[in-house]
C-alpha cells in the first residue's frame, strides 16, 4: 500500500467521524496552544525586562573609586584617584565609548519658601542626560558655557517639583537653595519611576559639575565617572578600554591592581534574565502537562475506535489488508490528528501571545525553535499514543473481528 | 478444471484440557464455473470450512490448494495477498463501512492492491456495480440502501477484483424472501458468466439455486451431490404480489 492511498485510508476513516476527531484533536490544540502561547510569552516578557533595564541604560558603564592599601580599608569616601582629567582622555581615546561624564555628588536640603526636602544634587555634563537615558520634560539642558562659569543652575526631577512646588506652580526659572546655595531651576526632567530596586529615579537635582565641584564640594577630585558604550554588544569592550586608559593615566605598573572600578548593568541584565529564564521554562512545563494530556486523549480515543471498528478491521482483513496495513492506518489516524491539531494549536497559540503581548504593549516574539519543536513534539504524540491502539487492532483475528458484534 | 483443491482437511481446537475437532478429514475439488453450496446444521463444521476456503485460518493437517497455490505454509501475509487476489467475500450482514458511499466500498479492496491505480480502481468499481444493478445509486451511503441493495454493494465489492472464487457466508440470511430470491437470482447470472461461488448456508430452498450440495455433518462430508438446479427468476415471478 502506497503513502497516498494509506492516508486516502485514514483520512476517509477520520472524516466519516468528523465530530469525534475534532474533539480528540481539542485536546492536542490546547496543549500545543498553550505551550507555544507560554514560550512566546515567557519571551515577550523577557524582551521587555531587557528593553527596560536598557532603558536604565545597559550600555552604562560605571567608574568607581577604589583603593587597595594595606591597614585599615576606609573604602572609597576618601580616596580622590579619580579626576576631571581622566574623563578627557577616556573621551578622547576610548573607541567604543559614546559619552563620558564626571560625576561629584552632594547631600543635603533643598529649600524653596516654607518647603524643604532632603536630597543629593549631582554634578555631571550636559550629556549625562543621554548616558542615564533622561528627558527634559521642560526648559532646558545647561551649556559648556554654563558650565565654564560654574553657573548656578539645576535640573530637577518631578519628585522635586512635587516636594518644593506642591502649589502646581512653574519651577521654571524659580530659585531653589541648596543649604546656602542658591540654585535657579532651568529645566525639568520626565519622571522615569522606580527603578528594578525600587529608587525614585526621580529624586534628582543635577547641576554642572563645576558649579557642584567647587562651590558646593570644594574638591579637586571627582566621585564618579558615567560612560555608556556606543552599544550594548561592545560595552565589555568599552569596559576594557576604560580601564586600560585609566590604568595609563594612572600610571599603574603591569601586575599592580587598579585604584578605580569599573562596572556594567550586565550583570543585573543576567540576573534578571535568569530569573524570566526560569519563569519561561516553569510556564512552558505546565503547558506541556496538557499537551501529554491531550496525546491522552488520542490514545484513549483511537483505543476505544479500535473496539468499535473491530468489525471493519475485520472486514479490512479479509478483503486482504495486511496486519501491517492495519497498523499504519491507524497510526496514520492518530499522526493525521495530532499534526493537524498541532497546526491548529500552533495558530491558536500565536493569536493568544499576539492578543496577550497587544494587550500588555509587550514585544511579540515568535521563535521558530518553539514551533518546530511542537511540530516535532505533535508527530512523537501521534505515534507514541497511537502505537499501541494500532498494535492492537493489527494483531485482531479476522475470523473473530468479523465475528465482532 | 479445479480451482480449489481440498485434501484430507482436519481442523482441531484445542478449547481448555479439550480438543474439538471441527473437521476430520474432508476432501473435494471444486471447478471453475461451479455453484457449489455448503450445507449443515450448526456445529457441522461449515464455518470452519468457510473460514479455511477464505483462507482466514490455516487447516492443522491437508493441505488446500487454491488455484494452485497450496495455502498452509503460508505466511500470514501471503494470506492477505491470496484473500486480496483470489477471493470475494459475501457476508451475512453485508458488513459495508459505514457513513462510506456505495463506490468508495467496492473501491476498498483495490485500495489494498498497489498495482492498480486510481483511475483503474474507479473503472472497475463502476463495472463491478454495473453487474449487479447499481449503478445509478453509485454515490449513496449505506444507510440510504435496502438491505438487498446493500448486498448487492458487497457483491460488487467480492467481484470488483475478479477473484477465482466468491465465498457467500449466509449472504441471504438478513434478507426476506423476495429479497433472497433476487439474490440468488443475481448469484446465478453471475455464475452464467463464468464466476465460480461456494454459497455456505442452512437452508435447503436456497441451496437447490445452486448447481451442487456438500452437505457437512459433525465435521465430515455426508452427501457430495449435484443439484437439480432451479431458477431463482422464475421463482420470483411466481411470487405473489405483496401490495399490502
Amino acid at each position: 500500500m502506497n503513502l497516498y492511498s494509506l492516508l486516502n485510508i485514514a483520512y476517509k476513516a477520520l472524516m466519516r467521524n468528523k465530530m469525534r476527531a475534532m474533539l480528540t484533536m481539542l485536546g492536542i490544540v490546547i496543549g500545543i496552544a498553550s505551550v507555544i502561547a507560554m514560550i512566546s510569552i515567557g519571551q515577550s516578557s523577557q524582551q521587555n525586562i531587557n528593553e527596560q533595564i536598557s532603558g536604565l541604560g545597559t550600555n552604562l558603564i560605571m567608574v568607581m573609586r577604589q583603593q587597595h592599601r594595606p591597614g585599615v580599608n576606609t573604602g572609597s569616601t576618601n580616596v580622590q584617584s579619580l579626576k576631571y582629567k581622566d574623563c578627557i582622555a577616556i573621551r578622547n581615546q576610548a573607541k567604543y565609548v559614546s559619552d563620558v561624564s564626571p560625576y561629584i555628588q552632594s547631600s543635603g536640603q533643598l529649600i524653596r519658601g516654607s518647603n524643604n526636602w532632603p536630597t543629593s544634587i549631582a554634578g555631571v555634563d550636559p550629556c549625562y542626560l543621554n548616558i542615564r537615558k533622561y528627558k527634559l520634560e521642560r526648559g532646558t539642558n545647561f551649556t559648556q558655557a554654563q558650565i565654564n562659569s560654574y553657573a548656578k543652575v539645576c535640573l530637577i526631577g518631578t519628585t522635586i517639583v512635587e516636594k518644593l512646588f506642591p502649589d502646581g506652580e512653574n519651577p521654571i526659572g524659580k530659585e531653589i537653595r541648596f543649604g546656602k546655595i542658591p540654585f535657579k531651576v532651568i529645566g525639568i526632567l520626565e519622571s522615569k519611576g522606580q527603578n528594578q530596586m525600587g529608587q525614585d529615579q526621580d529624586d534628582i537635582v543635577i547641576a554642572p559639575y563645576t558649579t557642584i565641584q567647587k562651590r558646593v564640594a570644594a574638591i579637586d577630585y571627582i566621585h564618579m565617572i558615567y560612560a555608556s558604550a556606543t552599544s550594548e554588544s561592545v560595552a565589555n569592550q568599552a569596559t576594557d578600554e576604560i580601564e586600560s586608559i585609566l590604568r595609563a593615566q594612572h600610571n599603574i605598573l603591569p601586575g599592580k591592581e587598579n585604584d578605580f572600578d569599573v562596572r556594567t548593568q550586565s550583570e543585573m541584565l543576567e540576573m534578571m534574565n535568569s530569573v524570566t529564564g526560569f519563569i519561561s521554562i516553569l510556564l512552558a512545563a505546565i503547558a506541556s502537562i496538557s499537551l501529554v494530556v491531550g496525546g491522552i486523549g488520542i490514545m484513549n480515543i483511537m483505543y476505544v475506535t479500535v473496539t468499535e471498528r473491530t468489525k471493519e478491521i475485520g472486514l479490512r482483513m479479509s478483503i486482504g489488508a495486511r496486519s501491517r496495513d492495519i497498523m499504519r492506518q491507524f497510526l496514520a489516524e492518530s499522526i493525521i490528528l495530532s499534526l493537524l491539531g498541532g497546526v491548529i494549536g500552533i495558530l491558536f497559540g500565536l493569536l493568544i501571545s499576539y492578543v496577550v503581548s497587544l494587550a500588555l504593549s509587550w514585544p511579540f516574539i515568535v521563535s521558530s525553535s518553539s514551533i518546530i519543536l511542537s511540530f516535532v513534539v505533535c508527530a512523537a504524540t501521534g505515534i507514541f499514543f497511537g502505537w499501541y491502539p494500532a498494535k492492537k487492532a493489527a494483531n485482531l483475528d479476522p475470523i473473530n473481528a468479523l465475528r465482532y458484534e | 478444471m479445479s480451482i480449489i483443491k481440498i485434501e484430507d482437511i482436519r481442523r482441531d481446537f484445542v478449547v481448555g484440557s479439550e480438543t474439538v475437532h471441527a473437521l476430520r478429514g474432508v476432501s473435494f475439488d471444486i471447478n471453475k464455473g461451479e455453484f457449489v453450496s455448503i450445507m449443515g446444521t450448526s456445529g457441522s463444521g461449515k464455518s470452519t470450512m468457510l473460514n479455511i476456503l477464505g483462507c482466514l485460518d490455516k487447516p492443522t493437517s491437508g493441505e488446500y490448494y487454491i488455484d494452485g497455490i497450496a495455502v498452509s505454509k503460508l505466511s500470514k501475509d501471503k494470506l492477505s495477498h491470496i484473500r486480496n487476489r483470489k477471493i470475494g467475500f459475501v457476508f451475512q450482514s453485508y458488513n459495508l463501512l459505514p457513513r462510506t458511499t456505495a463506490i468508495e466500498n467496492v473501491e476498498l479492496p483495490l485500495l489494498y492492491n498497489h498495482e492498480i491505480g486510481k483511475k483503474e480502481r474507479h473503472e472497475r468499481a463502476i463495472e463491478a456495480l454495473k453487474l449487479v444493478g447499481l449503478e445509478d445509486r453509485m454515490m449513496h451511503m449505506p444507510n440510504q440502501l435496502s438491505g438487498g441493495q446493500q448486498q448487492r454493494v458487497a457483491i460488487a465489492r467480492a467481484l470488483v477484483s475478479d477473484p477465482v472464487i466468491i465465498l457467500a457466508d449466509e449472504a441471504t440470511g438478513n434478507l426476506d424472501t423476495r429479497t433472497s430470491y433476487e439474490i440468488m437470482s443475481l448469484f446465478q447470472q453471475l455464475n452464467a458468466q463464468g464466476k465460480t461461488i461456494a454459497f455456505v448456508t442452512h437452508e435447503p430452498d436456497i441451496a437447490q439455486f445452486t448447481t451442487r450440495t456438500i452437505m457437512l455433518r459433525d465435521g465430515k462430508i455426508i452427501k457430495d451431490e449435484p443439484v437439480n438446479t432451479l431458477s431463482a427468476q422464475e421463482f420470483l415471478l411466481n411470487l405473489p404480489l405483496q401490495n399490502d
